[in-house]
């Protein structure tokens, strides 16, 4: 039987430590909701995701109760809106996002995921328009999350896209200036997009999912902390063995969860993402573990090493622990959603590069930064073109989540409240690279041999 | 479905008998209990039935709680399944 120091130690890890489930996310295919009439479509949208997801956050509620603990987030990822809003005659795919968003709110998500294009190859009439409405649909909505998918390893990276992204970015955050432009906190643009992630900005129930599936992701940065503490000057090789041990008992309850709920809302078991998802609260953070393996401050000589160490012990640690893993399982390094990354950047010892070559090493890549209002669309592009050679050179997923906050210059903060936190507005190198962006056309995919 | 009640706080008259009471108010059967008190802090873990409660489970949370707050000690209930996934293989 459990012996009290296990349960004592679970309690403590949960109380004290910040464990908790980071979100269940419910993935929901919309193919069956095209129709050419937009009005239909939208309709058609909204009550399946009502149906399908009604008793979500009721059902996660209950898991919480019983298992003593939290879920934080419960969430919807539908299938990209590009697909399904094609068939519809209508330009302006605006009341899409608004359908979306109704239908978040009435089932009591926090957020939904989806409005999303995958154009690693090339743009379709609905990925184009629907890129184009972005900004306005984040402007106009509360809770979805839009992404797009401007590269891959065997595609390549389309550049045109990539050159778009740079002034949607700049539009978005323009249009929800009065919210220190919120909106952009909301988009992501990705190479190697994942089908099955269960983390927003960027989730969206891909094409090759089943028709409706639960996915959930894990958290727990304060829980590895903690145990590193006890390992205070060991080897690494024990420091990596520890991350191992914590982040299969962090995965252990994800699995659990995941399973409870799938169980109970007759929906297929999808996967867990292994994810340190840090929060901005105190002894939450992700940097914490990286100055705790001996860094005076994440940013320092030595980052990316002690990334690399902590990112794959926990893929080790937490892939035994459950049956399906997937979504983009490693840590996270959102900057404002991280209170030592927060520091570490007020204090000038975290830099864009630095947090670029820091991607290249762990799950994900440039999140949440926020960056001066003035900032040229052609060097957010040329940030996401260098962000996306890193996902398909690698073969992993990276992604670029910027807010050029209006208006704010270097050294002033911006607030978004919540989980998306706080940041400082980080220095971008101005040097142009305009000529570079406006060239558009494709990256060649690389060559998957002769590696060096 | 078997749960573990667990409390922590400081130690005073009256609290196995507190919560035995309330337990047994709502049906649920007590399996096994162990209990520490180590300088003046008191531990104690329950083993418990549940499974014929006569209410539900989020109600019988949140009574050991507010019995908690009103004897100043942390009380929850988690049922079994969480600890055994996260120590057991």
């Amino acid at each position: 039987m459990i012996n009290q120091s296990e349960i004592l130690r679970t309690i403590k890890m949960i109380d004290q430590q910040h464990l908790d489930v980071r979100t269940i996310t419910m993935g929901i295919s919309l193919r069956d909701c095209s129709h050419s009439d937009i009005k239909i479509s939208c309709d058609k949208i909204y009550d399946k995701i009502c149906r399908y997801a009604g008793n979500l956050v009721r059902t996660g509620e209950q898991i919480e109760a019983e298992f003593g603990i939290p879920i934080v987030n419960k969430r919807i990822s539908v299938t990209p809106i590009a697909l399904v809003a094609e068939s519809c005659d209508c330009e302006d795919y605006v009341p899409f996002a608004i359908a979306l968003d109704r239908a978040a709110k009435e089932v009591g998500v926090d957020f939904l995921g989806g409005y999303t294009a995958l154009v690693h190859k090339g743009c379709t009439i609905g990925d184009s328009r629907l890129i184009r409405s972005i900004p306005q649909a984040l402007a106009e909505t509360d809770l979805v999350c839009a992404s797009v998918n401007v590269g891959t390893t065997r595609a390549g990276i389309n550049m045109n896209a990539v050159r778009t992204m740079g002034e949607i970015i700049k539009q978005t955050a323009y249009l929800t200036r009065d919210k220190c432009s919120l909106g952009c906190a909301k988009l992501v643009v990705f190479c190697n997009a994942v089908e099955d992630n269960p983390f927003m900005a960027g989730a969206f129930h891909g094409i090759g999912e089943p028709e409706c599936e639960i996915n959930v992701g894990v958290s727990g940065p304060g829980v590895v902390y903690e145990a590193l503490k006890a390992a205070k000057g060991q080897p690494l090789d024990v420091v990596a063995e520890t991350i191992k041990k914590t982040a299969f008992h962090i995965t252990r309850v994800g699995q659990l969860v995941a399973q409870e709920a799938s169980l109970r809302l007759g929906v297929p078991f999808g996967v867990v993402d292994l994810s340190l998802a840090p929060t901005p609260a105190i002894g939450d953070s992700v940097a914490d573990i990286l100055e705790e393996m001996g860094l005076a401050s994440v940013g320092a000589p030595g980052t990316t090493a002690a990334l690399a160490l902590l990112n794959d012990a926990v893929k080790k640690g937490g892939v035994m622990a459950s049956s399906n893993v997937g979504g983009l399982s490693g840590a996270f390094i959102p900057v404002s959603e991280d209170a030592g990354m927060i520091a570490a950047a007020k204090a000038g010892y975290l830099t864009i590069e630095k947090l670029e070559a820091m991607t290249c090493v762990c799950s994900v890549g440039l999140d949440m930064i926020a960056i001066p209002g003035d900032t040229t669309a052609e060097t957010i592009s040329a940030i996401i073109a260098d962000e996306a050679a890193i996902g398909m050179v690698n073969n992993k997923t990276t992604a670029v989540r910027l807010i050029p906050a209006y208006g704010k210059k270097i050294g002033d903060m911006v607030e978004f409240g919540g989980l998306l936190g706080s940041a400082p507005i980080m220095p971008v190198n101005t040097c142009s690279a305009a000529e570079f962006v406006m060239r558009g056309g494709r990256i060649p995919a690389p060559l998957h041999s002769l590696k060096n | 479905m078997h749960a573990f009640v667990t409390v922590i706080g400081k130690d005073k008259v009256g609290i196995i008998a507190a919560i035995c009471i309330l337990l047994a108010e709502k049906n649920v059967n007590i399996l096994d209990i162990s209990q520490t008190i180590l300088h003046d802090s008191f531990t104690m873990v329950m083993l418990v039935d549940a499974s014929v409660c006569s209410v539900g489970f989020d109600k019988l949370s949140e009574s050991l709680s507010e019995l908690g707050k009103k004897m100043e000690l942390t009380i929850r209930i988690q049922r079994e399944e969480i600890f055994n996934a996260m120590h057991r293989i």
